[in-house]
């Protein structure tokens, strides 16, 4: 890493350190838009790098939620008792208790999206392009709808989340921190993976996949880890989120296709996909935006986000980074030598 | 994010308070200002504006009358607002926005459950007392929540009265209530599965069969499938719970394939104007209803229930009916300025024991508070529509019509 | 409440439901009655489509949501009195128009780039009338009386709202006009010609930017006839439209690009499976059911093109 780059991140390391102690009141906000980068991000690993464009990463999240409530509230009560005749039996979690449960639940919250991604892998694999998307899509609903039929779980009564312990405002530094260690080490990972032949793997799939099957990668292989890792990262993010929201249910906050699962999307292609640091800026960009103007656009803020969709699909696909590369090639360790003067004139004549 | 220069005005102002011994804090210094994070959008955006209509008009009232006096000096009430867009997450993130940057230490509830049973831990953290007028869900209760009040009744009373009034019909007829059989159809969210899994529990204690039992999806305005099933299985009661949709829907689709009990009860009448839209089909059917115009309640405020309608509809003119979630907005800042009034001090945990002291009537129905924060004073009332009005049948107590039972087939 | 047990009873309960269906059967009469006005509705917002996708290869996400627009085109009508079945006629002529104008600054521009980005083109105009429909009408239902009767079948077992076999009819002739524009006017010709091969169409001096337009914007007035055809049977909300786009998805991913008849027929067959499923699974499946058929179809079609090592795409 360049002295100047070390530099640039431990500045947004500083101020990540720094903005809840600034602004208490934004906490929460601050704590969202890490999870936005995450979305971005994760995103990014299966749109930008590899191709395979996903309107149903947000199953992830939404699962990843879910597990993780199950398993705070599981370990210690019977869950079903507790979602059944909304929440008749009060829960109560000694600090330990909380504490082992939470862990327990996000590593869970990690590790199930893994295992599913890897089945649905092997089922949605086969399609490609617009059909992937339409199909993970589809995944994304039957999951919502699914949770919603079932009784365990709450149904469409939703779980009412276990309360942390710890005096106001102790709860949202720790889920904003906790937010931002699992931005910072997905951005890590990530950064590491797309610097080994993994990364070459899948811009290969995503050039031109019947060639590099060809080739003779084993693209379903690498389809399937890509898309676990994403999982993995994404689950993680729905077990921190459900907590801080306090409350849960499927169709608006675990499995948000509409919102969160387009926003993704719509970040990334902001900040330019197939980038490391395209989603992040597109998340920033995109959540800042969103947050400052919501309260004044009201009413309009979602035809503005639709109309904000469409001008980027439309104008300005590159998105933020692939503008920046082209105009600024240097700044990406790309010399353009100036071109000889007989070729410029023989430009001139086309 | 507003800038630096405003954050630092508020901390100034809000040091300056601290030294005030705890002052109203607020813009002005004689104002007792309120918060709310409701749904200004969103799909409860309706609803929303209902409550805080209500909560407006309530403030403007005690304000016009001077306001309320603390310790000899009297202070005007104002609310401040934000929009949770109608999702429960938003509304939790707004709360912590009210309570620790804008410093306000009163709060008024959002709009339905989902959102309330979000907000109910953020209050209960910071300790901020929060009287809240349109979330049922019977969970709020649950938990031992200390600073949470509910103005209205819970959800699993919602179809209670028309159980029981089914049960004592069954008798006079000398049937056994657990002869009689129920098909049932919620909508798959909070709220309507609340009410749900009170009717459930009363059928239970009864001993009635529920035959039919299905939740409707959100998104999906068909109900054939689940009327052919009713149709077939010829239950003695049918009730319907899915907000304005189910309502609507139910109706409609009842009246068009034939689909009749001798009991018929749904929620969200009003909001669906039955009586406007539907008026053959609707005729029979029982409402359950948190507040009526006609009840015979009585407060200083407002002089009446018929009062208050009277006057709400005076000064927002684009309401042709007042909606109860217009009128519990409207108690739950009495409540709030009648708390004030006793605890005679601004202190939050004061005035949380105040509140948890309430025993007063209002327009609304009498409010009174258990020890976990609900309303055990007003009970759910039953209107049927007779001739294409809503007429109360039960409790008896406010009944002013008998109810015709059983329902007549409308087609 | 004991989770096995909680299972147990939902396995009985649609067990019980099925034995309704067999012990009288008249009830099946019903379900596909039910089913197949529906579907008829479905196959509409199914054909469009097809068509678009077919002609322009762009897959419009906002399929339901111009729907959706139709039917409260014509609930704006009939607060000024006119009659909804009336305001098919207007309802269409402004969605077409409508088409035409979002052809113009949209979907032009994406026909030529990449499949995904069409798709999330259309996604965004998705958003932005659902949201503009939201914001001038509010999120609370609406709908409208047709003031039609019902018709009793059966003994009163069996009751149809004369509506929607008004709506049938009106499937069945749109249905009919379509095949007879496609087949014997030159237009149809054309739009025939440019889906085959654009280029070659072009090449033999047919407008196709013209074709892709008309396309568009015929598809846009089915979904608006569609719309009005939904507020009078049902309701219509600003956000029902996904559940239409996700059905017509489900119709044109089964039954093809090229054949009418194939989408009527899965449209029909999709109606009445919505019915049976929600019969006896209970409501709270039937649009999982709908969802899990698109996503059945995508794998059975995959694991089909696998076998000759293709991908579907």
């Amino acid at each position: 890493m360049t002295r100047r780059s070390l530099a640039l991140h431990l500045a947004i390391l500083a101020a990540g350190v720094v903005a809840p102690v600034l602004f208490p009141g934004h906490t929460i906000q601050f704590a969202v838009l890490w999870i936005m980068i995450l979305f971005a991000l994760t995103w990014d690993t299966m749109g930008g790098q590899m191709g395979y464009n996903s309107l149903g990463n947000i199953l992830f999240f939404g699962l990843g939620m879910y597990v993780c409530a199950a398993t705070q509230i599981g370990l210690y009560y019977d869950l079903a008792s507790y979602t059944a005749s909304s929440g008749a039996i009060k829960i109560d979690f000694t600090d330990p208790q909380y504490f082992v449960g939470l862990a327990l639940g996000v590593l869970l919250a990690a590790v199930v999206p893994v295992v599913v991604a890897a089945i649905l892998s092997w089922v949605l694999f086969g399609l490609r392009g617009p059909y992937f998307a339409i199909g993970t899509l589809g995944a994304a609903i039957a999951a919502a709808e699914l949770t919603a039929a079932w009784n365990y779980v709450g149904g469409g009564s939703g779980i009412a989340m276990p309360v942390f312990p710890g005096g106001p405002g102790e709860r949202e530094r720790f889920f904003y921190f906790a937010c931002m260690v699992g931005t910072v080490f997905c951005y890590l990972f990530l950064r590491w993976l797309y610097r080994t032949r993994f990364s070459l793997a899948i811009n290969a799939i995503r050039d031109d996949e019947d060639k590099a099957e060809a080739l003779g990668l084993h693209t379903r292989r690498y389809k399937m880890v890509a898309w676990s890792v994403s999982a993995f990262f994404l689950g993680i993010a729905g077990a921190l989120f459900g907590n801080m929201t306090g409350f849960i249910e499927p169709l608006e906050v675990a499995y948000p296709t509409l919102t969160f699962g387009i926003f993704m999307v719509a970040m990334t292609l902001l900040g330019g996909k197939g980038t490391l640091w395209g989603p992040i800026i597109g998340a920033v960009l995109f959540y800042t935006i969103k947050e400052i103007t919501w309260t004044y656009l009201l009413g309009w803020q979602w035809i503005a986000l639709g109309l904000l969709i469409i001008v980027n699909v439309v104008y300005f696909q590159q998105g933020i980074m692939g503008w920046l590369m082209q105009r600024k090639p240097e700044w990406f360790g790309v010399r353009v030598d100036p071109a000889p003067a007989g070729d410029a004139a023989a430009r001139g004549r086309e | 994010m507003k800038g630096i220069t405003i954050n630092s005005a508020r901390l100034g102002a809000a040091v300056a308070a601290a030294l005030v011994l705890a002052g109203p804090v607020a813009a002005g210094d004689d104002t007792i200002t309120l918060g709310s994070a409701i749904s200004i959008t969103g799909k409860y955006s309706q609803e929303g504006k209902n409550a805080s209509d209500g909560y407006n008009l309530t403030v403007k009232m005690i304000n016009e009358r001077g306001g309320i006096k603390i310790n000899g000096k009297t202070y005007k009430l104002a609310i401040k607002y934000y929009d949770d867009e109608s999702t429960p997450a938003r509304t939790a993130q707004l709360l912590e926005r009210l309570i620790s940057q804008d410093g306000i230490k009163y709060m008024l509830g959002p709009y339905a459950s989902g959102p309330t049973k979000a907000a109910a831990p953020v209050v209960e953290k910071y300790k901020i007392p929060m009287v809240e007028a349109e979330g049922a869900s019977r969970s709020l209760f649950t938990q031992g929540y200390r600073y949470l009040f509910a103005a209205l009744s819970t959800s699993e009373q919602y179809l209670a009265p028309a159980i029981h009034l089914a049960a004592e019909l069954a008798q006079k007829e000398g049937k056994k209530p657990s002869d009689l059989k129920i098909a049932m159809a919620f909508e798959n969210d909070p709220f309507s599965q609340d009410i749900r899994a009170g009717v459930e529990e009363d059928a239970k204690k009864l001993g009635m069969k529920i035959v039919v039992d299905d939740k409707l999806p959100r998104d999906l305005s068909d109900m054939s499938a689940t009327l052919t099933k009713v149709k077939a299985l010829k239950p003695d009661i049918i009730f319907v719970s899915g907000h304005t949709k189910g309502a609507a829907t139910a109706t409609r689709q009842m009246h068009e394939m034939g689909v009749n009990a001798p009991m018929v009860a749904m929620t969200h009448c009003e909001s669906a104007n039955l009586t406007g839209k539907f008026a053959g089909a609707a005729e029979g059917i029982l409402c359950p209803t948190q507040w009526a115009e006609t009840l015979k309640y009585k407060d200083d405020l407002y002089g009446s229930a018929m009062g208050f309608n009277t006057l709400f509809k005076k000064t927002y003119p684009e309401y042709n009916i007042v909606p109860y979630q217009a009128a519990q907005g409207a108690a739950a800042v009495e409540i709030w300025a009648d708390a004030f009034r006793r605890a005679q001090s601004f202190d939050s945990e004061k005035l949380r024991d105040a509140l948890a002291a309430t025993d007063m009537e209002t327009f609304y129905g009498h409010i009174k508070f258990s020890p976990a924060g609900n309303n055990i004073a007003k009970p759910m009332v039953l209107r049927q529509i007779q001739g294409g009005k809503y007429v109360v049948v039960a409790p008896s107590k406010y009944a002013s019509d008998p109810v015709v039972f059983p329902r007549k087939p409308t087609n | 409440m004991d989770r096995a047990g909680l299972m147990a009873g939902a396995v009985v309960s649609m067990w019980e439901n099925l034995q309704i269906l067999i012990a009288a059967p008249v009830f099946n009469a019903q379900l596909l009655i039910n089913g197949l006005t529906v579907g008829a509705i479905f196959a509409l917002a199914g054909y469009g489509l097809a068509l678009v996708w077919g002609v322009t290869n762009v897959k419009n996400l906002a399929q339901g949501d111009f729907v959706m627009m139709g039917g409260y085109i014509a609930y704006e009508l009939g607060k000024h009195g006119v009659h909804p079945i009336a305001a098919l006629i207007p309802t269409a002529a402004f969605m077409f128009a409508f088409g035409w104008v979002v052809y113009r600054l949209v979907i032009r521009r994406v026909i030529q780039l990449d499949l995904f980005t069409s798709l999330l083109a259309t996604f965004g105009l998705a958003i932005v009338v659902q949201q503009s429909l939201n914001l001038v009408f509010g999120p609370d239902v609406r709908t409208v009386n047709s003031g039609l009767g019902e018709i009793k079948m059966f003994g009163g077992m069996v009751e149809v709202t004369e509506i929607r076999l008004v709506a049938f009819g009106l499937c069945v002739l749109l249905a009919a006009g379509m095949v007879l524009f496609m087949k014997k006017s030159r237009m149809g010709q054309a739009i025939r010609a440019t889906a085959q091969d654009a280029r070659a169409a072009r090449v033999l001096g047919v407008n196709t930017d013209r074709v892709y337009a008309l396309t568009f914007s015929l598809n846009a007035a089915i979904c608006g006839a569609a719309g009005v055809l939904i507020a009078m049977i049902w309701v219509i909300q600003p956000f029902y439209g996904i559940a239409y786009s996700v059905r017509a998805f489900v119709i044109v991913t089964a039954a093809g690009l090229g054949n009418l008849t194939a989408v009527i027929v899965t449209a029909l067959g999709l109606g009445v499976i919505e019915q049976y499923s929600g019969f006896v699974l209970g409501a709270q499946f039937q649009q999982a059911t709908i969802v899990g058929l698109l996503l059945a179809i995508l794998i059975w079609r995959q694991v089909v093109l696998m076998r000759q090592r293709k991908a579907l795409q």
